[in-house]
C-alpha cells in the first residue's frame, strides 16, 4: 500500500489513527479529577507534540542513519521560522506559503551550513554544526535585528499590511489556510470530559503524517540503504565507487528542510518567533527526543519528541501544593518525607527527570523507548509461550548475538 | 601495454624513500603478485593505485588512463576493485544489503538521489544479488548482520561485493593474512575460481608464499622500495637476488 | 597603542578561562579518549564550591546584645558567625573576606573526589563506546549536575566577592608611561592571569618531570604499547581526570568573582571551550593553552568600538568564525597531532 510493505504501512496507519484521534487519546481524565492535570489534549501541546515530532524525524535521518551528530541542528528550525514569518507578515497570512517560504529557506541554510561542515566528521562536525549554529543564534539576537527583530523577535502586528490579505486598517492579521483561522477549535462536551479539536493542530498532524511516510520511504529506498551505509563504513563505501560527500550532503539538507517545516508550522501555529529558538540547547533538545525514542528507527524520534513535550508542560506544572492532594493519605511524617524526596524530580526540576532519563537511556538501551518496548515484548512473548522461542529469534534481526 | 602500467613512480614520506624509481606492467587477465620483506613499499604502492596517496613522481595509467590525481571513489569506478587486509564491509548491514550496494554503485554510478523508490522494488538488483550470494555459499546468511560473520565468511563477502562491481582489476591486499589454513585454502580456490570464471585481471599483494606459488602468474619482488625482479614464479623460486633479500635461507 | 594593550590586558582572563577549562578538556580526551561535554559543569560546580565555603564560614547564630532592647522591649540580638567566637572577631573577618581564595583549597580534594567518582562511576563504561554516545551521556550528566545546582542554589547569580585587598584596579597607564586612566586593570583579574598561569605551568611540569607524568604523557601518544609493559595505565587515566576536575573546578573558583556564579555558566563556557579545544587541535595540551588565549584576545579586540563600527556584532561570532576558518583549512587544529580523531 502506498508503496510500503505491510509492516510499514501497519505502522503508518497506527500513527495516522494516534494523531486523528488525539484528542481523545490525550484527555483521558475527567477535568473534575485530580489526574485531570495529567491530560495533555488541549490545543497548544498537540501542536508541539507533532511539530517538534516532525523536527525530531528529520534529524532522525540524518543522525539515525549516517551517525553525523548534529549540535546546531535549531538553527533550520529557527531560520525556518523566520522565513515563514517574513511571508506572512509581506505576502500572505495563508499559512501555506508561510510553511512553504520556512521549508525553501531552511533547505538554502542547510546546504550552505552542511556543504562545510560536512568537510569534517566525528566530532569535528558536531562542534562545526554547533558553532554555525551558535553564530545564527548571536547575528539573529543583534546585528540582524532588523530582520529578526532582535532579542524581542518577530510578531504580526497591526501595521503589517500582506499583499494578498485585504485587512482593515490596524487590524492584526491571524494566521489561516484558505480562510480557516488556526485558533479556530471545536469543542465536544461528553459528560465530564471536554475534547478540543483545533484546526491548526490538525493542519500540523496532516504536515507530520506526510513527512512521518516520506521518512519510510527514505528508510526503506536505496538512498536510505546508502546512508547506513556510510554510517557503517565508509572506506568500504569510497572503494565501491560511491561518494559519500553527496549523500550525507543530500540527508543533511532533507532534515534540515524537515527542520524548515516544523519552524514553519510553529510560527503558522502561534505567529511569533524570536532567536532563543535557535539556541544551542534547543538544538540538544531535538538530539536527545531522538536518542530518547531510539535513533534509527522509524517511530522512535515521535515517540522521544512527544514524550520530552509531554514532560515539559505537564510535569513541570506540578507543585508542592499537588504533591500534598496526592500524598494527603500518608501520615503526616511519611507525607512530608516523601514529598521532600520527590519535590527536586518534578515542577522547575523536570530537567533533572530529564537528564537522569536521557542517561539512563544512552547507558542501558542505546535503542531508546522503542528497544525498551521490544525488550518487554519479548520477555512477555516469552513468558507466555516458552515453547516459541525458535520463532521469536526467527523474526528478529539480529539472530547472530 | 598491460591494463596496469606503474612508470617511474617514487614517493617520500620525510627522509624515508618508500617507493624508487618503482616501473611494473600488469598484463590483462593475468595473476600478478607482488612480494617483498616488511617495509618494502607494498602498501604503500596498493596505496599509490588506488589513488590513497599521489607519488612525487611518475605515472599509472590504468587502460590507458592516468589514475593520479582521482579520488578512490573515481578510480573504481574506472574498474579498479580493492580488498583490503582486514574486511571492509558494511557491518551494520545485512549480507544482502552489502552485496546490493556495489550493485548499485555500477549501475548508478558514485551517487543518485533514488530516495523515494523502495529497496524491495528494485527486482533485478536482488536476483543479481542473490545469485552471488549463491554462488559465494552465503545465500544461508542473507539477512545477517554481516558483522556477525566469520571472518572466512567476511572476506568471501568482501571479495564478492568487488566482483559484482565486474572490475577489470582486483587488488587484493594480503587477502590471507591472520586467516586459519583452511579459510585460506578456501579463498585460494575462490580466487582461482573467479580467475576461471571471469575476464579479470587480479594483482595480489601477499606474505603467504604458497598462497602467492598457488595463484600468480608473475611475481614482482618489492625490495627497499624498489622492484628486485620480476618473473614467473618458478624462475623466483630459484633466483639467487631473491633468496638474499626475501626468501632467505628457508626457502 | 593604550587601546591595544587594553583589549590584550581585557582578553587575558576570559582566554585563562578557556585554556583552564580546554586543558582539562584535552587531558581527558588526550588520556581517556573520551568527549567530556560534563566538563563545563565541572567548571561550574568550582565556582559553587567557592559559593558554599563562604556559606559555611559565614555561619552565624544570634546572640543579645547587652545594654539594647528592640522596639518590643526584648533584649535586642545580633547574629555572629561562629568563626568570631573561634578566632576572634579581626581574624574572623578576614577569614570571611578571603573566602574565595580559601575556597581553592576547599575545591581541591572536591573536584577530584567528584572527578574520580564521575570516572570510575560512569565513563569508565563508555571508553569503547563511539564518540557520540560519550557525548549524549556526558550531555545528559551535564544536565543532571546544573539541575542539582539549580535546586540548592537557585537561579540566580550569586555575587561572591573578591578579598577587600584586590577590589579596585591598577593603572597599567601609569605605570607604563602612557597617560594615567588609559589603562585601567582590576587586581582581580591581573590575580586570575597569575593564577591561571602557576596552574598551568604545575599541569606541564607534572607531566613533564614526573615519572607519574611521563608514564601518561607516553600513554597518550601510545595507549596500548604502554599498557604491554605492564603499567596500569587505567589507574593513572583515573587520577588524570581528577586532576583535570580540579583545574576545571579551580578556574572556576577564582572566577567568581569577576562573574557571579550561576547554574548554566558550565555550559557557557563549555561550548566555547570546546571549540577552544578543536581549534588548538584535539589532544594537544600546548594547543588548549596557545587556542585559548588566542580566542580570548581577539573575542576582546573583536568587542573595540572601531572594530563594531565597521563589523557590527563581530565580537558575537568571532571565536565560531575563527573555529569554522581553522577546521577547514587545519583539520588538526593548531598543534593537533596526527592520527588523532582523523576519521
Amino acid at each position: 500500500m502506498l508503496g510500503l510493505n505491510k509492516k510499514d504501512f501497519r505502522l503508518l496507519m497506527i500513527v495516522l489513527g494516534l494523531t486523528m484521534l488525539a484528542p481523545f487519546i490525550l484527555n483521558p481524565f475527567p477535568s473534575s479529577s485530580g489526574l485531570a492535570q495529567f491530560n495533555a489534549g488541549y490545543p497548544d501541546l498537540m501542536q508541539r507534540f507533532v511539530i517538534f515530532g516532525i523536527f525530531a524525524i528529520g534529524f532522525n535521518i540524518l543522525f539515525g542513519l549516517t551517525g553525523y551528530l548534529s549540535f546546531g541542528h535549531a538553527a533550520f528550525l529557527g531560520v525556518g521560522s523566520y522565513g515563514a514569518m517574513w511571508m506572512m507578515k509581506l505576502f500572505s497570512l495563508n499559512v501555506i506559503p508561510a510553511i512553504i517560504m520556512g521549508v525553501i529557506v531552511a533547505g538554502i541554510f542547510a546546504v550552505a551550513v552542511g556543504y562545510v561542515s560536512l568537510r569534517r566528521s566525528g566530532i569535528y562536525f558536531s562542534i562545526l554544526t554547533l558553532a554555525f549554529a551558535q553564530m545564527s543564534y548571536a547575528l539573529a539576537y543583534s546585528v540582524l535585528t532588523p530582520i529578526t527583530g532582535g532579542e524581542t523577535g518577530l510578531q504580526i502586528k497591526s501595521t503589517d499590511s500582506p499583499l494578498l490579505s485585504n485587512l482593515a486598517e490596524g487590524e492584526i492579521g491571524r494566521a489561516n489556510l484558505f480562510g480557516m483561522d488556526m485558533r479556530a477549535s471545536y469543542e465536544m462536551a461528553v459528560g465530564d470530559w471536554l475534547f478540543t479539536f483545533n484546526a491548526g493542530y490538525y493542519i500540523a498532524a496532516v504536515f507530520m503524517l506526510i513527512s512521518f511516510y516520506l521518512a519510510i520511504r527514505i528508510f526503506r529506498s536505496p538512498f536510505g540503504t546508502m546512508l547506513r551505509a556510510v554510517k557503517s563504513n565508509q572506506t568500504r563505501m569510497y572503494y565501491t565507487g560511491l561518494n559519500a560527500r553527496p549523500y550525507t550532503l543530500a540527508a543533511f539538507v532533507i532534515s534540515g528542510m524537515y527542520a524548515g517545516l516544523a519552524g514553519g508550522l510553529l510560527v503558522a501555529m502561534d505567529t511569533q518567533v524570536g532567536p532563543e529558538r535557535m539556541f544551542w540547547t534547543a538544538s540538544g533538545e531535538v538530539v536527545l527526543m531522538t536518542i530518547l525514542g531510539g535513533a534509527g528507527t522509524l517511530i522512535g524520534p515521535v515517540l522521544g519528541a512527544g514524550a520530552i513535550k509531554y514532560m515539559e508542560n505537564i510535569l513541570s506544572k506540578i507543585n508542592k501544593d499537588i504533591l500534598h492532594q496526592w500524598f494527603a493519605f500518608l501520615p503526616d511524617g511519611l507525607e512530608d518525607f516523601i514529598i521532600t524526596l520527590v519535590y527536586p524530580f518534578i515542577g522547575k526540576g523536570w530537567h533533572l527527570t530529564l537528564g537522569l532519563i536521557f542517561m539512563a537511556v544512552v547507558i542501558f538501551l542505546p535503542g531508546g523507548l522503542v528497544e525498551g518496548g521490544q525488550r518487554i515484548k519479548r520477555l512477555f512473548s516469552r513468558k507466555k509461550k516458552p515453547g516459541d522461542d525458535e520463532a521469536d529469534k526467527a523474526s528478529q534481526s539480529t539472530p547472530a548475538e | 601495454m598491460g591494463i596496469l602500467e606503474v612508470k617511474d613512480v617514487n614517493k617520500r614520506f620525510g627522509g624515508l624513500q618508500a617507493l624508487g624509481d618503482v616501473n611494473l606492467s600488469v598484463e590483462d587477465q593475468s595473476v600478478h603478485a607482488i612480494i617483498g620483506p616488511n617495509g618494502a613499499g607494498k602498501s604503500t604502492l596498493l596505496n599509490v593505485l588506488v589513488g590513497k596517496l599521489i607519488p612525487d613522481t611518475g605515472s599509472v595509467m590504468f587502460d590507458g588512463q592516468s589514475v593520479l590525481g582521482r579520488k578512490p571513489y573515481e578510480i573504481n569506478q574506472m574498474g579498479i576493485s580493492r580488498v583490503f587486509q582486514t574486511p571492509e564491509i558494511f557491518g551494520d548491514l545485512t549480507v544482502m544489503e552489502n552485496m546490493m550496494i556495489p550493485i548499485f554503485a555500477k549501475r548508478d554510478g558514485a551517487f543518485r538521489m533514488h530516495a523515494i523508490e523502495s529497496m524491495a522494488k528494485e527486482k533485478a538488483i536482488i536476483e543479481q544479488a542473490t545469485e552471488m550470494l549463491e554462488n559465494l555459499n552465503l545465500a544461508d546468511d542473507r539477512d545477517m548482520h554481516a558483522a556477525a560473520m566469520s571472518r572466512g565468511n567476511k572476506r568471501r563477502l568482501e571479495i564478492g561485493m568487488c566482483l559484482a562491481q565486474e572490475p577489470r582489476l582486483l587488488l587484493l591486499d594480503e587477502p590471507t593474512a591472520g586467516m586459519a589454513r583452511a579459510d585460506t585454502n578456501a579463498t585460494i580456490d575462490l580466487l582461482k575460481q573467479i580467475k576461471d570464471e571471469r575476464d579479470i585481471t587480479i594483482a595480489i599483494i601477499e606474505h603467504d608464499m604458497h598462497v602467492v606459488f598457488s595463484l600468480a602468474e608473475r611475481i614482482t619482488v618489492l625490495a627497499q622500495g624498489t622492484p628486485l625482479v620480476e618473473d614467473t614464479p618458478d624462475n623466483i623460486k630459484g633466483h639467487p637476488k631473491v633468496r638474499e633479500a626475501y626468501l632467505g635461507e628457508s626457502a | 597603542m593604550e587601546a591595544i594593550i587594553l583589549q590584550i590586558l581585557n582578553g587575558l582572563d576570559k582566554g585563562s578561562a578557556y585554556a583552564l577549562i580546554a586543558l582539562g578538556l584535552t587531558l581527558i580526551f588526550g588520556t581517556l579518549g573520551v568527549v567530556n561535554f560534563a566538563h563545563g559543569a565541572l567548571f561550574m560546580i568550582g565556582a559553587f564550591c567557592a559559593v558554599t565555603l563562604s556559606r559555611l564560614i559565614s555561619l552565624s547564630h544570634e546572640v543579645a546584645v547587652e545594654g539594647k532592647v528592640d522596639f518590643l522591649g526584648n533584649p535586642a540580638t545580633e547574629s555572629v558567625p561562629y568563626i568570631y567566637d573561634w578566632f576572634g572577631r579581626a581574624t574572623g573577618d578576614a577569614i570571611i573576606d578571603w573566602a574565595v581564595p580559601l575556597s581553592i583549597l576547599f575545591a581541591i580534594p572536591v573536584m577530584m573526589l567528584i572527578g574520580v567518582i564521575m570516572e570510575r562511576g560512569l565513563i569508565k563504561h563508555f571508553y569503547n563506546r563511539p564518540h557520540a554516545d560519550q557525548i549524549l551521556v556526558t550531555f545528559g550528566l551535564a544536565i543532571v549536575l546544573q539541575e542539582i545546582i539549580k535546586y540548592y542554589y537557585g537561579a540566580n547569580p550569586i555575587p561572591t566577592p573578591a578579598p577587600d585587598a584586590f577590589r579596585g584596579s591598577f593603572d597599567f597607564g601609569a605605570a607604563m608611561g602612557f597617560d594615567p586612566n588609559t589603562i585601567i586593570y582590576p587586581y582581580w583579574r591581573l590575580v586570575y592571569f597569575a593564577f591561571a598561569a602557576v596552574i598551568i605551568g604545575a599541569v606541564f611540569a607534572f607531566l613533564q618531570f614526573t615519572t607519574f607524568g611521563m608514564v601518561v604523557r607516553a600513554g597518550m601518544a601510545d595507549r596500548e604499547t604502554v599498557g604491554l609493559l605492564g603499567i596500569n595505565i587505567d589507574r593513572r587515566f583515573t587520577i588524570m581526570f581528577g586532576l583535570a576536575a580540579a583545574v576545571a573546578g579551580l578556574a572556576g573558583v577564582m572566577y567568581t568573582p569577576i562573574n557571579s556564579p550561576n547554574y548554566h555558566m558550565g555550559m557557557d563556557f563549555l561550548v566555547l571551550s570546546f571549540v577552544v579545544v578543536v581549534v588548538g587541535g584535539m589532544g594537544s595540551l600546548p594547543g588548549a593553552v596557545l587556542a585559548g588565549f588566542l580566542l580570548g584576545i581577539l573575542e576582546s579586540f573583536a568587542s573595540m568600538g572601531a572594530v563594531l563600527e565597521v563589523l557590527p556584532g563581530l565580537n558575537q561570532i568571532i571565536i565560531y568564525l575563527v573555529a569554522i576558518i581553522i577546521l577547514l583549512t587545519r583539520p588538526r587544529g593548531l598543534m593537533g597531532r596526527k592520527g588523532v580523531m582523523e576519521d
